[in-house]
């Protein structure tokens, strides 16, 4: 029997993961486009300060970006999810976020459908990371909840 | 000189056994509790409940003498008379308190109030509520290399400039400003001076009579107190003529049906309701202690700390200072390139506590110096312990680290 080692049990693998997405992060320019639904995270405990802004055509999003002032964790987070959802149905990025936040919460989850974002497993490890770690997804999960 | 060795086991905070260190340098945000402040709480609720100013029995009688008593210590702390002194919850309570009760009464359309820009929301954020209730101008007296000039103190005030509020000293830069004369000035055109002393208290000495301020608060829970107590100290003749802030029993003699209301006089009519018996009767116990020790050795002491946290973090090349200048016993700084949160979330690793952020004054951060992480020192750390910071921080760089 063969075993895949997930690469995430690699801590140079999350490492390289993690400061490509933070010195390169994808999709991080707002459009201002009022076609976009935008939502702002910020909050007193953490100075992360984060804005997502989604654009839906059809139950489908066409585009998804961010932009903001905000650690490493929360900033290679938010790109990477940005790369997950882009394209996909309301529906599939329901269950793509929950999954998400399952990690997080270090309950059973399907690591197939997360990709990269695996590199954020270990966060429930570290409870004051948590925050980081999903602001960006919490503001995309309200902008679909908002369009429901 | 400090035995340090032996204040530290007064702290229970620091006797613990931990998985890692506690290295506690986010002494600007609170300090730890020594036992004697913890013993004077636990003594209240083992030997002597009973609610103050109420009851005709020995330990209501116990009580109130306590409460008084600490009143009087309290007072004594920064120069003022007992008279002069109300317990709140603390800073921001006070401030709070000033703004709405004097504020509110004394303040007309078009009167100016002016704040600095170096002050905490809770020196900002109540004044700009009135100055919306009353229609009255907010102004701000702008830094000057970071620091409070009495030059632009001078251009900004004005004879309509009813109220300047002003920290003693800054809780992110780190200056301490000129109150005295800053009072001279403000008084020269009828404004009254509230002094946010929250910080200055812990590393030097306060007179309110020496600097001529008309109401100065602090807080409790930075004195190795508990929280949820603090002071206001007013003059006496501006407490007499405000009305209470909030109203309930205790702090009045007779009311009838047709809404006519007799208040006690001044402290009492500001404390309506059960006072904060526990947190007076230790922060009392922590004036006590920190007077035992001797304030100018601690002052002093303090201020040694931060000089050589400054002089070891400069050696660094991979460390910024935004301070360096600064009075009091805190440093701001950041790892080079690397975002404040995750640099005390890596020294967090390391169990070292310090504070990463805007601190609360977000007129300067963002403005004059970029998010930081400030460091601030108590009498109860010890070069030891800047040492091994210095020696993590030197590895900053490789902040991930704290994420494997």
């Amino acid at each position: 029997m063969i075993f895949l080692t997930p690469i995430f049990d690699d801590p140079m693998m999350v490492r390289q993961v993690i400061l490509d997405h933070y010195q390169y992060p994808r999709n991080k320019e707002l459009t201002h486009n009022c076609d976009y639904c935008s939502k702002r995270m910020n909050s007193d405990s953490c100075i992360d300060d984060i804005t997502v802004e989604m654009l839906l055509v059809n139950g489908k999003i066409e585009d998804i970006r961010f932009d903001g002032v905000a650690c490493a964790i929360s900033t290679a987070s938010t790109s990477i999810m940005t790369e997950l959802l882009k394209g996909k149905t309301k529906q599939e990025a329901d269950v793509i976020i929950n999954e998400y936040l399952k990690m997080i919460n270090e309950e059973e989850y399907d690591e197939e459908l997360l990709g990269e974002a695996g590199a954020f497993k270990n966060t429930g490890k570290q409870a004051n990371r948590i925050k980081c770690a999903t602001i960006g997804w919490l503001g995309a999960k309200e902008i679909l909840e908002e369009k429901e | 000189m400090l035995d340090v060795e032996s204040i530290r086991k007064d702290f229970p905070m620091l006797m613990e056994k931990r998985e890692k260190p506690l290295v506690y340098f986010d002494n600007a945000a609170t300090t730890l509790k020594p036992y004697c402040v913890l013993d004077a709480i636990k003594e209240y609720y083992c030997n002597y409940t009973a609610n103050a100013h109420r009851g005709d029995y020995d330990l209501s009688y116990k009580v109130d003498t306590e409460y008084e008593k600490a009143r009087n210590i309290c007072a004594n702390f920064i120069g003022a008379k007992k008279n002069e002194v109300v317990f709140t919850s603390g800073t921001t309570e006070s401030a709070n308190l000033v703004a709405f009760s004097y504020g509110l009464d004394f303040i007309n359309e078009g009167d100016e109030i002016v704040l600095t820009e170096q002050e905490h929301a809770s020196n900002t954020l109540p004044w700009f509520k009135i100055a919306k209730m009353k229609k009255a101008v907010i102004k701000f007296i702008p830094l000057e290399n970071n620091k409070v000039t009495i030059e632009n103190v001078k251009k900004t005030i004005t004879n309509k400039t009813k109220i300047l509020a002003i920290c003693h000293a800054s809780n992110t830069l780190g200056y301490v400003n000129d109150i005295k004369n800053i009072t001279k000035e403000a008084h020269k055109v009828g404004a009254v001076v509230l002094v946010d002393a929250a910080q200055s208290v812990t590393f030097m000495k306060v007179d309110v009579k020496e600097l001529d301020c008309d109401f100065l608060y602090f807080s409790g829970h930075k004195l190795c107190g508990p929280t949820g107590i603090g002071v206001l100290y007013g003059k006496q003749e501006l407490l007499e003529k405000m009305t209470p802030f909030y109203e309930g029993g205790g702090m009045n003699i007779i009311y009838d049906k047709s809404m006519n209301v007799t208040y006690k006089s001044s402290p009492t009519k500001f404390e309506a309701g059960t006072p904060k018996i526990e947190a007076a009767l230790g922060l009392t116990a922590a004036i006590t202690y920190l007077e035992k020790i001797g304030l100018d050795d601690i002052h002093k002491y303090e201020i040694e700390l931060k000089k050589y946290a400054l002089k070891k973090l400069k050696e660094l090349d991979n460390v910024e200072i935004y301070n360096e200048d600064s009075d009091s016993n805190l440093l701001i700084f950041n790892i080079k390139g690397v975002f404040p949160q995750d640099s005390a979330s890596y020294f967090n690793k390391y169990g070292i506590c310090v504070r990463g952020g805007n601190h609360c004054a977000k007129l300067v951060v963002g403005h004059y110096v970029p998010l930081n992480l400030r460091c601030s020192f108590s009498f109860y750390n010890t070069k030891e312990e800047i040492d091994y910071f210095v020696s993590i921080a030197k590895g900053g760089s490789d902040f991930l680290d704290a994420y494997f």
